[in-house]
């Protein structure tokens, strides 16, 4: 594979100038990006990278491909409307905004743990059938329950707090919400990959069997991977409902999951970078295909990207750009991408060494 | 359990003094029957190595005692304790440790985060989200099993780069993480080269005495220098147990397994 030494002492200061470029670049965005641009093509991406992020963790770490992080983070969103305040007159208890947040990340986490206890114990296909079943069974358990969570409506009005005399939904301050938060989980998922545990959940995902022949249970190991990957999708899912100020059966649909498992694919599964690269991906189709086709069409769009993706790059965006760079002249960038790609050299699922 | 040879050792031992006893253990896959009715002890630090033509349940034997396949009727105690119906990992870290016929590795990790999910497996922190430091315990017996596999100069190499006996080494490495009391090395020296193979014995002759191993081993000069019981398996079955010398001079088993010759290997 991409075999490169990973000594990174190349640069002065050991700062790469491109991962420099794109930190100011990041920052400087909403100084000279229109509120569109900040909110829907900044922001939003980087909400749905955070989910994807969270499958990716999952997946390309774990082996595990879960189709239900979406409902993860749509618990969380609902959560947040039903013990916070929405404007529909369900629910709606008041909770102060933290304790809200709180109560809704962790719930989400649970949730995530408990699909994780499900589902661990299977491999491959069958853990993307029952995740898949627990999607669509949640899909239309929130559809059909009017009393909690209002049914085929669901809730609208939902505002995240005014703190410090920002309104945390104007277009700038909310980018910078996300852009925190999704660096973090950036950071967190990349430095935590080299972690005991997240050496661990990689053995897990080469060699389960091998594992538990070193002392290992598999199957705790799982769900602790669900409950953090939880934890990921649910805090994204907080920053959803405050950016749509509204959510409804349709954030939990097979529709958005299976979106969630697009953005993972071709982003590219074997560097966290990917999930967000294939997000920026996703929402500049979603927003400027239209203009070209019909909406109706858009579906089929992003099935073409996928297939094409799928077909030519394996390692999806981040695979293709790897490639690009050794092709092309630029040995040193070539080099700065490989310390990455060697750090979390794993296999794509379906790889021949998987199997 | 009616082995010869006991006397070899000054008293009968007691039950506390045995890593493993096996109670008539066997395995059925489907209407196979791998393994039958396996009586066997091991006592605590003994060296013992098992031989037997292919498919003689030898692996499966192995299996058994691990929990990667368990028994399909039959009990196994490890260090006095039964544990027929333990999983995998907790026998592991009652001291149980193995290799396996073919390497069974993390490709994706580095050689040094192999042997070191070994250690730490076996200890405490496994769900550490810190990335292990240097003066880690398990990090420092990570790099002592290194340089005693040879493998310093692959330290950081990703496991699927590895050659084949370079693998090998690394299963062996694995087995010998944390406070091994009872090995289990199947076919260790498979495709190893002679200079390899010497480090192996080298490295089975140098464990400390507490620490016990039963060996499958096609290669009669590795089996026998290494062993100091030997049990011979056909069929499924027990077929000979003995020392080294009783066992290489028993006509029974010249006629049915050296007289063979070499058969070994080249199966997966
Ligand atoms: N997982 C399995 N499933 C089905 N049959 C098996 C399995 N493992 C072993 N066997 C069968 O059990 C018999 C003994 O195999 P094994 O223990 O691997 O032999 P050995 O290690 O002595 O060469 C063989 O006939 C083999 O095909
Ligand atoms: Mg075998």
């Amino acid at each position: 594979m991409f075999r490169i030494e990973r000594k990174s002492g190349r640069y002065p200061l050991g700062i790469n100038p491109a991962a420099l470029l794109v930190v100011v670049f990041l920052i400087a965005y909403p100084m000279f990006a229109s509120d569109f641009f900040t909110f829907q093509v900044g922001a939003y991406p980087l909400i749905l990278g955070t989910i994807a992020l969270s499958l990716t963790m999952l997946a390309g770490y774990g082996g595990m491909v879960s189709i239900a992080q979406m409902t993860v983070a749509g618990f969380a969103a609902y959560i947040v409307a039903i013990l916070g305040t929405n404007s529909v007159g369900v629910m709606g208890l008041g909770w102060p905004w933290w304790l809200t947040v709180i109560v809704a990340i962790l719930g989400a986490a649970l949730l995530s743990t408990f699909i994780g206890a499900i589902s661990a114990r299977t491999e491959g296909i069958y853990t993307i059938m029952i995740t898949l079943a627990i999607a669509v069974a949640f899909f239309y358990f929130v559809r059909q329950n009017y009393q909690i969570f209002n049914g085929f409506t669901g809730f609208a009005g939902i505002e995240p707090p005014t703190l410090f005399g920002v309104y945390w939904r104007d277009p700038t301050p909310f980018y910078y919400l996300t852009l925190a938060i999704a660096a973090f989980f950036y950071f967190a998922v990349r430095y935590g990959s080299r972690s005991t545990f997240g050496l661990g959940l990689q053995a897990v995902r080469d060699n389960p069997r091998r594992v538990r022949a070193l002392g290992i249970n598999v199957f705790l190991h799982r769900v602790v991977a669900y409950f953090y990957a939880g934890i990921i999708a649910g805090t994204a899912g907080v920053l959803l409902v405050w950016f749509n100020g509204r959510v409804s059966p349709g954030i939990v649909g097979v529709d958005m999951a299976i979106d969630i498992l697009v953005i993972a694919v071709v982003g590219g599964m074997r560097a966290p970078i990917g999930p967000f690269l294939g997000a920026i991906a996703f929402v500049l189709l979603e927003n400027f295909a239209i203009d070209l086709i019909d909406r109706e069409r858009f579906n089929t769009v992003i099935g073409l990207a996928f297939l094409l993706v799928v077909l030519f790059s394996p390692d999806g965006l981040l695979g293709l750009w790897r490639r690009m760079e050794s092709r092309i002249r630029l040995p040193r960038a070539n080099a700065r991408w490989g310390v990455r790609a060697n750090r979390d050299d794993w296999h794509p699922a379906g790889s021949p060494e998987r199997m | 359990m009616n082995e010869p040879g006991t006397a070899a050792r000054a008293a009968l031992p007691q039950a506390g003094q045995f890593a493993l006893e096996l109670n008539a253990v066997s395995r059925h896959f489907g209407a196979l029957v791998a393994m039958a009715d396996i009586d066997m002890t091991v006592r605590a630090g003994e060296r013992r190595a098992v031989l037997g033509s292919n498919g003689a349940g030898k692996t499966t034997l192995f299996n058994a005692i691990t929990g990667d396949y368990p028994p399909t009727s039959g009990r196994v105690r490890l260090f006095g304790e039964d544990v027929t119906y333990l999983p995998v990992h907790e026998r592991i870290r009652r001291g149980l440790r193995r290799t396996y016929q073919i390497s069974l590795l993390f490709s994706g990790l580095t050689v040094i985060e192999n042997i070191f999910l070994a250690c730490r497996g076996v200890g405490r922190g496994r769900h550490s989200l810190f990335r292990p430091r240097r003066d880690d315990g398990a990090m420092e017996m990570a790099e002592t099993l290194l340089h005693a596999v040879h493998l310093d100069d692959r330290r950081d190499t990703p496991v699927a780069e590895l050659s084949h006996g370079q693998q090998r080494q690394l299963e062996v490495a694995l087995a010998l993480s944390g406070a091994p009391r009872l090995i289990l090395f199947d076919e260790p020296a498979a495709g190893l080269s002679p200079s390899e193979r010497g480090d192996l014995v080298e490295i089975l002759q140098s464990l400390p005495p507490h620490v016990g191993f039963i060996l499958i081993e096609h290669d009669m000069d590795v089996a026998l220098r290494v062993a100091e019981r030997v049990t011979m398996m056909h069929n499924g079955r027990i077929f000979k147990q003995g020392t080294p010398d009783e066992i290489e001079s028993d006509p029974e088993v010249q006629e049915l397994y050296l007289g063979h010759g070499d058969n070994g290997g080249g199966r997966a």
